[in-house]
């Protein structure tokens, strides 16, 4: 009898049904690959993971593993029950980081599956919660030749540990008439800037930027990352009645009432008697609703940029936050402007590294340290569009408030010009 | 002489355009508008003139070299050469003329790539690695999101629901999985089993004692060697110490239970952002299906459904209807833990007289 392969009752069950099944995908790894290291591999993997479902445990423990250069993009993985699953034993993954919006012409993919199935298991995942592409399972032997090979055709590692880590940006001017801004520029040139932060890894925890372009977010950058760049304009929503009038003749008035107008969360919006759109643009806050159901008739505004918010996390250690604003609006054309916008990242990663504990992410730093001494620390000033409504506890020492006072008039004096 | 070892080329990011479909190139910032034709069909129209359709397919994310090519070959033939990925792992095929597109849905309904994803569906869920690769996780992503899929099969290939429906599942409580409309996560219910002749040697004590949220790790000496003790009075069963720690095994097959939150919001339409809220806990990590997660959350998807009015998300549907009305709507427990008790919990309470009867 050929190659008796590890029974996997419990992972069978995950082939039937309508979705693509992950173990099909392995199964024919370990059944039809030409190569019998790979078949091995997907083997033992599969018998492995078995052992979990039945077990309802994990195997993988960490180590060390890395490549010539670089101090972090290698997730080391050895299994701890090696003895029964040798040709799985190690099975690293490389992190490597696509292009901002995650496209491909098949000839790459088909050049990483050709690199993947020389030096690895054959298993990719597009992608990774970071954004990366992750070359799964490689043996300790092999990582060095498979990112050589990767290298080569142009991709870079991608973060892990405390270091800047690998970002993410919607397809946003590529494909999409909300982009506010050019998200695969800015991308580029925040994590290209820090790029040796990225490589070796020297901060007190993870730092993530994340791009969207327009308020809908697609990203989750508010939600997933220590500086969230999210697309937005200041002038008006660009209306073509015209579209208005065939948009609530085809829908019928009510359901533009219940579904546009009433839907706005300033009630900015009123439908005019000839079934025209009026908008009370300096109360709007940029929310997208009305432009994501009426995507012919609205556009956002021509003066568009971006709002910054900063601190966004997930649970570790203090309980998921949110970024906060520490940008209300900037523009991000010209050169100047970009270098702008490095010189910001610069200043806040900077103050953090020096200010930040160990294992502590930025928002977790705000919190300790107070916004208001994070604004000082980052060189920013306070903003009344960075809170949603001012202090209501009076236990706070104002020595210097006319000095402060001072500073915001002089501000405004100059924005006044 | 050994040779120099080959240094890498550190270029970052790639630019985008050597590998974006032409017309994305060509019409690069120039978007004008855009519909949905049908559910996983998205239509672009530029500035220019020029149109494009995108066919959005799920994939299960854990790809083998056989389905990257398929997917190649699927794209060569039928699309133009291009794809790309969303951040949920669906493929997206883009093409530049609509005869193109249901040829292409076709090839992809044969070779079992469900077509959907887009709009008021409820798009693949987002996942973790699980056992099957993470270093802490306390139950299987693909296998649950697997499961899960199948349940709402219907829901991704249509766009049925009020608004679009975000499901995210993390295997332990670093929550890597992320906010969502619902979110299954990992709940510990027991402190970590300390293996005292491990610690000692491979844990640096005083990070794992700096790691614990509420300060409840102290060094301390067992059996002659150093270790770690728990206070488990203080111990909430976070998990934060495992990571850094690997004896202090804080994943258990029976008090390693799964709990769903509802509720989550990234986008700024209509209401700020939001963070999902508790629901449902106590639920086994019951492989290989997870039917009893997988029947809480398909109750919730159907009231839901029912319930909201168009464009509400999960949230905000919960917001006009009330606490009250969800619980009684969903017949699941409300229960002392339910109830928020850190520094910021006041400002989760109700203190007016809204109530709804």
């Amino acid at each position: 009898m050929p190659n008796k392969t590890h029974d996997t009752p419990m992972l069978d069950e995950l082939e039937s049904g309508p979705w693509p099944s992950f173990i099909t995908g392995f199964k024919r790894l370990r059944d039809a690959h030409q190569d019998a290291r790979i078949r091995g591999m997907a083997d033992d993997l599969l018998g492995q993971l078995e052992h979990s479902y039945e077990t309802r445990k994990g195997y993988w423990k960490g180590g060390t593993a890395g490549v010539i250069g670089y101090g972090a993009g290698v997730i080391p993985r050895f299994s701890e029950v090696a003895d029964q699953f040798p040709k799985s034993a190690e099975f690293h993954t490389l992190r490597i980081m696509p292009a901002p919006g995650m496209h491909y012409d098949t000839g790459t993919l088909r050049k990483f599956c050709d690199i993947w199935e020389q030096y690895g298991s054959g298993l990719i995942a597009l992608h990774g919660q970071s954004g990366d592409i992750m070359f799964q399972g490689c043996s300790t032997e092999n990582i060095q030749p498979s990112f050589n090979a990767i290298n080569e055709l142009g991709f870079d590692m991608g973060g892990a540990g405390p270091d800047v880590r690998s970002s993410m940006s919607c397809i946003g001017h590529a494909r999409c008439e909300h982009s506010c801004y050019d998200e695969g520029r800015a991308h580029r040139t925040l994590v290209n800037t820090f790029i040796d932060d990225l490589h070796r890894p020297s901060f007190p925890y993870k730092f993530k930027f994340k791009f969207s372009g327009c308020p809908n977010d697609c990203m989750n950058s508010v939600q997933r990352s220590d500086m969230a760049v999210i697309g937005t304009w200041r002038d008006d929503i660009q209306v073509k009645q015209d579209e208005v009038r065939k948009f609530v003749q085809e829908r019928g008035r009510q359901y533009v009432e219940d579904n546009v107008i009433s839907r706005c969360p300033t009630r900015a919006l009123s439908l005019m008697d000839d079934d025209g759109l009026q908008i009370d643009n300096r109360n709007c806050v940029r929310c997208m609703h009305c432009i994501n159901v009426m995507t012919k008739a609205l556009s956002p505004g021509k003066d568009r940029g971006v709002t910054i918010l900063a601190g966004g996390k997930r649970t570790l250690k203090i309980g998921d936050l949110l970024g906060v604003v520490i940008v209300p609006f900037m523009k991000l054309e010209s050169d100047e402007d970009y270098q702008r916008i490095v010189e910001l990242a610069q200043n806040i990663i900077e103050f953090w590294a020096d200010n930040g504990l160990e294992h502590e992410r930025c928002g977790e730093m705000i919190e300790r340290i107070g916004f208001a001494n994070f604004l000082e620390g980052a060189g920013l000033e306070p903003d009344p569009a960075m809170v949603n409504h001012p202090r209501t506890n009076s236990y706070i020492r104002i020595d210097s408030w006319d000095e402060e006072a001072r500073k915001w008039n002089e501000r405004k004096g100059k924005a006044a010009g | 002489m050994s040779a120099q070892p080959r240094m890498p080329i550190e270029s970052g990011v790639p630019d985008a355009f050597q590998y974006m479909h032409p017309a994305l190139r060509r019409n690069y910032g120039q978007w004008a508008w855009h519909d949905r034709p049908r559910p996983g069909v998205l239509h672009h129209v530029a500035e220019t003139g020029e149109e494009v359709w995108t066919v959005r397919a799920g994939t299960q994310r854990q790809m083998d070299v056989y389905t990257i090519r398929k997917l190649c070959d699927i794209a060569d033939q039928y699309a133009e050469g291009h794809v790309r990925f969303t951040i949920r792992s669906n493929i997206e095929f883009i093409v530049s003329s609509a005869d193109k597109v249901d040829p292409l849905i076709a090839v992809l309904g044969e070779a079992g790539f469900p077509v959907g994803g887009t709009g008021n569906s409820v798009s693949m869920i987002s996942h973790t690695q699980g056992w099957l690769h993470c270093d802490i996780p306390a139950t299987d992503a693909s296998g649950v999101v697997k499961s899960l899929m199948d349940e709402l099969f219907e829901e991704y290939i249509n766009e049925e629901m009020p608004n679009r429906v975000r499901i995210t599942t993390s295997c332990c409580q670093i929550n890597c999985g992320g906010q969502g409309d619902i979110a299954i996560n990992i709940q510990h219910t027991k402190p970590p089993k300390i293996n005292h002749d491990l610690v000692g040697n491979i844990c640096e004590r005083p990070s794992v004692v700096a790691r614990c949220p509420v300060a409840a790790i102290r060094p301390a000496m067992v059996n002659g060697k150093p270790s770690l003790e728990v206070d488990e009075r203080k111990c909430m069963c976070c998990g934060a110490c495992y990571p850094p720690c690997p004896p202090m095994q804080i994943n258990d097959p029976e008090n390693s239970k799964l709990a769903i939150w509802v509720g989550g919001k990234n986008s700024n339409a209509r209401t700020k952002p939001t963070f999902h809220k508790l629901v449902a806990a106590g639920l086994p990590n019951n492989p290989p299906r997870w039917p009893e997660v997988a029947e809480v959350v398909t109750k919730i998807l159907r009231i839901y459904k029912e319930d909201a009015r168009d464009w509400e998300r999960m949230g905000e549907w919960v917001d006009r209807i009330g606490w009250s009305r969800f619980f009684e709507l969903t017949e699941l427990p409300f229960t002392r833990y339910h109830i928020e008790n850190w520094r910021g919990a006041r400002q989760t309470l109700n203190s007016s007289t809204h109530i709804r009867f």
